[in-house]
């Protein structure tokens, strides 16, 4: 009973210090709004550019051309040895007659000139279309592909894939660096806040020191301080993540393949949108709280 | 063991500055003792000892039993709790009424309003302040904002009240009114007074224990009445 009376009036002085400072909390709530909306944006686009290189990463395969003269047993064995490759996820097969019935189903122009070709005189080359698990190791797999019985070409869009790759990578660094830097950043400001109301407010907690009243119970209140602001600071962003995203999603789904903007392809709303507004609920309340435990320590000497 | 006991103490502030040099003084429970000396004699870093607002350097002070000068600093509200302190800037919260000022202490304690309302009313009554409980500090003058300062002190009813220059901003006849409240707090509650003061005409009149501390040293040490204050002194 008595811990719940302390807590409801550490709660309830907690709000007054903010209505009593308003325009010093006002400023530190704006400020935190500003930063965790970063934080939101700096989350969304690590998300999308991570969604973006696995598509990418699970559409990249190897084709392995085999030699025109490769038997079956040769072509069961490659198959074998292909799978056996540390790195190989899937390897399918395509004979040169696939190749042929492929070309006419989609050209049927070529059907007059195709039809007449035998399994000898097919100028098609029976391949292997394989998937690799981790595209970073994409040259190691060429190279001993390559170095397989009866392979003739081994092809794969390796500069581009890995620019790109790359690319997304640094990006990816990029924005959770940012990430960090923008919660310390908070946490920072909370924690100014925090260090002027309780400079502010040193009379009274000399005062309540020497009137026997326990670390903890004067600390509690500035730490509440600390949690509201946090939290105030997060509602903003949340709405902005919620109907910011989905707003920015339906219009780019909207849009035209003639437009531009239109190969964005964002990952869908729904789980990644209240993921991230309970990341930026979470890391409000927490960064509010340690920016504020780091106030109490530093200038409620007790 | 009496109830407060300093065993050579010293204390030597971060600067150099020795506040104290090896007291020794020991106070029965419920005495009024005054301690007197001229400006950083060391009679307020004595009293800040007894309620471990200073750390000593050497030595060891007992208040109550307990080794105050061992207390850790997550303690010292313990202690606190059974001591009532007077100031001389009164220490009010400016924006709390004289009751809530009264309150305050026991709120931040936990209590509930109802165990807290018949003991501010008792503290203000024997303060003689209980019409004024819904006055601001700012409405008040002088002497009755103290009144206000020695309600909070002995709301608790602390077995000790340390008082650093209660009557130092106050005029002689106001002074004097607050000295017969806190004498009467010492007769009627039994409560120990240990009283840091400048005020020459209050220790004539009182005619209670006198210890007398120059240079961090306790320099007399004089039974009820026995000492007279004069011009030289």
């Amino acid at each position: 009973m008595k811990v719940i009376r302390i807590i409801g009036r550490s709660i309830t002085n907690a709000g007054k210090s903010i209505a009593r400072n308003f325009s010093l909390s006002m400023a530190s709530i704006t400020c935190t709004i500003i930063t965790l909306i970063l934080v939101s944006l700096g989350v969304l686009v690590s998300y999308n550019v991570n969604t973006i290189t696995k598509d990418i990463e699970k559409e990249l395969t190897i084709v392995v051309f085999m030699k025109k003269e490769t038997t079956k047993d040769e072509l069961d064995k490659t198959k074998e040895a292909l799978s056996k490759i540390d790195n190989v996820a899937d390897v399918k097969y395509t004979s040169k007659e696939d190749i042929k019935n492929g070309m006419i189903s989609e050209y049927p122009s070529f059907e007059k000139m195709m039809e007449s070709w035998t399994d000898v005189n097919n100028p098609f080359q029976d391949s292997y279309v394989v998937s690799v698990k981790d595209v970073r190791d994409i040259n190691e797999t060429v190279t001993t592909i390559k170095n397989l019985d009866n392979v003739d070409i081994v092809k794969y869009s390796e500069s581009m894939v890995g620019e790109l790759i790359s690319i997304f990578d640094a990006v990816k660094t990029g924005t959770i660096c940012l990430v960090i830097g923008l919660v310390l950043v908070t946490a920072f400001l909370i924690n100014n806040t925090i260090k002027i109301t309780i400079f502010s407010r040193r009379n009274e907690i000399d005062i309540m020191r020497l009137v026997g009243t326990s670390n903890t119970v004067i600390k509690l209140p500035f730490l509440f301080e600390g949690l509201f602001i946090g939290v105030l600071g997060s509602i903003i962003p949340i709405l902005v993540t919620i109907f910011g995203y989905t707003y920015i999603y339906n219009a780019l789904s909207s849009l035209g393949t003639s437009n531009i903007l239109s190969i964005i392809k964002l990952a869908s709303p729904g789980a990644i949108v209240y993921k991230t507004s309970l990341f930026i609920f979470i890391i409000g309340a927490v960064v509010g709280m340690f920016g504020s435990v780091k106030a109490v320590r530093k200038y409620l000497t007790v | 063991m009496e109830f407060i006991e300093l065993k050579d103490v010293y204390k030597v502030y971060k600067n150099g500055v020795t506040g104290l040099a090896g007291v020794n003084l020991q106070i029965k429970k419920g005495d009024f003792v005054f301690i007197i000396g001229s400006t950083a004699s060391g009679k307020s870093t004595l009293i800040k000892t007894l309620y471990r607002e200073e750390k000593v350097t050497k030595g060891s002070v007992y208040v109550g039993g307990v080794n105050v000068s061992r207390l850790k600093n997550n303690k010292t509200y313990k202690l606190r709790r059974k001591i009532g302190i007077v100031f001389q800037d009164y220490k009010l919260l400016p924006k709390l009424t004289a009751y809530e000022n009264v309150a305050y202490p026991l709120e931040s304690y936990g209590m509930s309003a109802s165990e807290i309302r018949p003991m501010v009313l008792a503290a203000l009554k024997q303060v003689g302040l209980k019409d004024k409980t819904r006055s601001f500090p700012h409405q008040l003058s002088g002497g009755e904002q103290q009144r206000v300062c020695i309600a909070r002190a002995i709301v608790n009813k602390p077995k000790l009240l340390l008082c650093d220059e209660p009557t130092g901003n106050l005029d002689p006849e106001t002074s004097k009114e607050i000295m017969d409240v806190i004498s009467d707090i010492n007769k009627e509650l039994g409560t120990t007074v240990v009283m840091a003061t400048h005020d020459k005409d209050i220790v004539n009149r009182m005619k209670k224990r006198v210890v007398v501390v120059s240079n961090g040293l306790i320099e007399g040490d004089y039974l009820k009445g026995s000492y007279k204050v004069n011009e030289s002194n």
